[in-house]
């Protein structure tokens, strides 16, 4: 007879998941978690992982395209989508099981089936229709995840009409593309498809691409992305998509009311995500659900004692790493430990990975402004540096947000080749409260890309050198 | 060839020091065994003595400088004959040394002003704690004029962030000119979080952050206990002709509606301080260096236990109200502290205070003076006991209270006779009306 009795059940294993059901077991606690499809959740499975391979598929041919600018002479290139699509699939084979094994190293038990709260510290699992037993625990983790958002009218249906989930299996690339929605998710595919040749519309309701970034950036990226050929469409809505066999006409609103149809071989939505709440016992527990969302307090705990949200379920930045710390911080909550603090999202970075790369943590300069702090700015490009000359990337910026006042580093925002490496370097600096002071006297290496950063602190200090 | 002087390390263990005073100055020409700086570690305070003779020909590291490490270079020494000229020379090669003191003297919140002048504290076992902060608390610190010694930090071990100095600026606490300058009395600070935890076992406890209300009645009422002389006086108060009165009069009232009234025996008890201090006027009156001030009106503060604290709404010029309006202003104010929905004029000031344990069964007790209040009266349970009348013994309700008073502005007669006019109010309720 397998245990039945936890201290801690964990539902879903996705980042968020399957990391707080590690640090409960390294603080001792017996745990369990629950998956109905793969360990890793969207994000190993059918997320950043598998877009990250993609996309350096993209990137290496991009590369190999340009090779006579670094001298290097390559005829004949092509590709095999299948096999770009494979070397994805197996990338995010090899990880999935990689968090088997931690689980399993950590003592964690994994229960295969779909799990539903049904009363006070008791789960009920399904197995392919079949009932397993009953498990219970002290404290229950919701970890769910979430899923493309779909609107009446814009509903996939894998085939056409693509989620992220077809888009990233592709058996062939089509001749032409419609992304609805340049978000991070919307944005990475209509990169990895525009380098791979494919004929790249992108459809965004809110005036620039990348509304969350700063509207510096966002500029920078709307320009670079245009360059490289994608036809973008700001403050415009998709009206209607009408499916023939092999193709989808797409009408198009822009904001003074015109209509555009353009006929597209596959549409991507990438228009947000809602939470799973479906299913899983939160309306017989009375849980409190806010558009789509379990709502929690800063720990985590949903309105019903035991019972925790973590992740997307619980609501944006729909970040792994905003999961993954989540389940840190609510499991070292539930163990009593000390020095735990809530979270604070002005420091949660965030990461695109469409060519050339976006990164950004804390508060855009808008933002800034609006909260009403004095802000001054900094800012250095690429063309600038020396290591982003030698490396053929002199597209790019950095930019930092300082309040005039206290010199708290408000934010920071970069697009270029590798910014996503770099932006931790600012995050580290936000997390110990460093002020302008620290980050001028910090000693950058140099050649090297994160030279911008000092320099872009430099900037705002009216103290830049090569600039 | 100058002399480099050296943090020395006291005990073999000793990483860092404070440079607490230095009994040289530039300029000084010194023998060897001469005394030249007292230091300060975690454990004793000691001297250093010089080991060589010459003239001090610079003082590296300021007096009050905290975290000095072993082996930095503190000052150099001259030898007879050399001049400035040959320091310059020095200073450039042995560069590496010079360069943390000067670095030190740049950094803003490196050597706060105000430790630097307080005197060194008189147990050696408490060397003055390290203030571990953030580089953005510290200089929020700075711009807000608060010091960093006097905050709790909520961050990884204790480190002082944002928020703990964001809480403080709202709390209005530990600002540096808080502390009375010119009497300078140097706070004995309390041992270190670090310190206290070191003290239990890990897991054993948990661990609650203070909110915004803790950090303030801890910092007000410690400050209250180290810069306020605090004396009590004690008296016990017959109540059956108080009590006898209030029920008469609450038998009186209407059963609901406008003009209904329940009157406490706290209500009387407000009322019947209100009117002691307009009594006894110079016992109404708050402590400041420039002079005395004696209020005009009673302003009575009562405390009123909440859920994770207290506050202490005022019933100002109590002397002015009649008891049904006492007592339907304290419902109104102690439910509304109960929610935490007073406005800050409402609980700041008074100038005396009233905190019952009554309802608890306490007999007596003493209370911790709110300043700028220079009273505050503690009151116990009414119960029957012996006492002697006309030297026969007889059952009475008693109350007894105790009058905390600050000494700088009420001394023990003055006290005495203001205890005994409340004494008489409530034992005679109707001479409130005189």
């Amino acid at each position: 007879m397998a245990d039945t009795q936890f201290d801690l059940i964990v539902i879903g294993a996705g980042p968020g998941g399957y990391v707080a059901a590690i640090r409960a077991a390294q603080l001792g606690m017996k745990v369990a978690v629950i998956e109905r499809e793969h360990l890793g959740g969207i994000c190993l499975n059918w997320g950043c992982i598998p877009t990250k391979a993609l996309l350096r598929s993209a990137e290496i041919y991009h590369l190999i395209q340009n090779a006579e600018e670094f001298g290097l002479k390559v005829e004949g290139v092509s590709f095999d989508a299948t096999k770009i699509v494979k070397r994805s699939r197996q990338v995010a084979k090899k990880l999935a099981g990689g968090v088997g094994y931690l689980l399993k190293k950590n003592k964690v038990t994994i229960i295969d089936g779909e799990a539903k709260l049904k009363g006070k510290g008791q789960v009920s699992v399904v197995k392919d229709g079949k009932a397993l037993p009953d498990v219970s625990a002290k404290h229950i983790i919701l970890a769910t995840g979430a899923r493309a958002r779909s609107l009446p009218g814009l509903e996939p249906d894998g085939k056409l009409v693509w989620t992220y989930k077809e888009a990233m299996v592709p058996e062939a690339l089509p001749k032409s593309l419609l992304v609805v929605g340049s978000g991070a998710i919307g944005i990475e595919f209509a990169s990895f498809y525009r380098t791979m040749g494919v004929d790249v519309t992108v459809v965004e309701v809110m005036d620039r691409v990348l509304p969350v970034e700063d509207k510096e950036i966002s500029t920078f990226a709307h320009k670079a992305f245009e360059k490289q050929g994608m036809k973008i469409l700001t403050s415009a809505t998709v009206e209607k998509l009408e499916k023939s066999k092999t193709n989808v006409t797409v009408t198009i609103k822009d904001k003074k009311g015109k209509q555009e149809k353009v006929t597209v071989d596959r549409v991507i939505l990438a228009i947000g995500i809602t939470g799973n709440v479906e299913n899983i016992g939160l309306e017989e527990l009375n849980i409190k659900v806010d558009r789509g969302h379990v709502v929690i307090d800063q720990w985590c705990h949903t309105n019903v004692a035991g019972i925790y949200a973590i992740g997307d379920l619980a609501g944006p930045p729909w970040l792994a790493h905003k999961a993954g710390h989540e389940g840190i911080m609510c499991v070292e909550k539930i163990a009593g430990q000390k020095n735990v603090h809530p979270m604070d999202t002005t420091n949660i970075p965030g990461c695109t990975y469409c060519h050339p790369q976006i990164a950004s943590v804390g508060l855009t300069e808008e933002k800034a402004k609006e909260a009403g702090h004095k802000v001054r700015v900094g800012r250095f490009p690429f063309q600038a540096n020396g290591k982003a000359i030698a490396l053929g990337e002199p597209e790019g910026m950095i930019k930092t947000v300082f309040d005039a006042k206290t010199g708290e580093m408000l934010g920071a925002h970069m697009i270029g080749a590798e910014v996503t490496e770099l932006i931790q370097g600012f995050v580290i600096a936000k997390t110990l409260e460093t002020t302008e002071h620290e980050l001028m006297e910090t000693v950058f290496p140099h050649p090297t890309l994160s030279e911008m950063m000092h320099e872009a602190v430099l900037d705002a200090y009216d103290r830049v050198i090569h600039s | 060839m100058p002399i480099p002087i050296l943090m020395p390390a006291l005990s073999p263990t000793m990483e860092t020091g404070t440079l607490s005073k230095w009994l040289v100055k530039e300029g000084d020409t010194i023998a060897s065994g001469d005394v030249l700086a007292e230091i300060e570690t975690d454990k004793a305070t000691m001297e250093v003595e010089s080991i060589d003779e010459g003239r001090i020909a610079k003082i590296l590291v300021a007096e009050g400088a905290e975290e000095v490490p072993v082996n930095q270079m503190i000052a150099v020494m001259l030898e007879e004959g050399e001049d400035e000229s040959a320091l310059e020379g020095f200073a450039a090669g042995g560069g590496g040394g010079a360069t943390p003191a000067k670095a030190d003297a740049s950094e803003p919140a490196a050597a706060p002003v105000p430790e630097a002048q307080q005197p060194a504290p008189v147990t050696p076992t408490q060397g003055a704690a390290k203030v571990f902060a953030s580089p953005l608390a510290k200089r929020l610190a700075q711009q807000n004029n608060l010091d960093l010694a006097r905050i709790s930090g909520s961050g990884p071990n204790g480190r002082i962030v944002k928020r703990d100095i964001e809480a403080a600026v709202a709390g209005g606490g530990a600002t540096v000119s808080a502390a009375p300058a010119p009497s300078a009395v140097a706070l004995a600070a309390g041992p270190s979080d670090q310190a206290i935890l070191a003290l239990y076992e890990e897991g054993t406890y948990d661990i609650v952050p203070h909110d915004g209300m803790r950090k303030i009645i801890a910092q007000r009422l410690q400050e209250s206990k180290q810069t306020v002389p605090h004396f009590y006086l004690t008296l016990d108060c017959e109540l059956d002709t108080l009590l006898a009165v209030r029920k008469r009069m609450n038998d009186r009232s209407a059963k609901d509606g406008p003009g209904a009234y329940k009157i406490s025996v706290n209500d009387f008890i407000i009322k019947a301080m209100a009117m002691a201090l307009q009594r006894i006027p110079a016992a109404n009156a708050t402590w400041t260096d420039a002079g005395m001030l004696l209020h005009k009106h009673s302003d009575v503060g009562v405390a009123v236990a909440i859920e994770g604290g207290l506050f202490t709404p005022v019933i100002r010029k109590a002397e002015t109200k009649g008891l049904a309006d006492i007592s339907a202003e304290m419902k109104d104010l102690a439910g509304r502290a109960r929610q935490r929905k007073l406005a800050p004029h409402e609980y700041q000031g008074g100038t005396t205070a009233i905190s019952n344990l009554g309802m608890f069964g306490i007999s007596h007790f003493s209370a911790v003076i709110n300043p700028p209040q220079a009273t505050i009266l503690a009151v116990g349970a009414g119960s029957p006991r012996m006492v002697v009348k006309d030297g026969a013994p007889v059952v009475a309700t008693v109350m007894t209270v105790t009058l905390s008073c600050d000494h700088r502005a009420v001394d023990g007669a003055l006290g005495a006779n203001l205890l005994g006019e409340f004494k008489a109010f409530i034992e005679e309720p109707g001479m409130m009306l005189v």
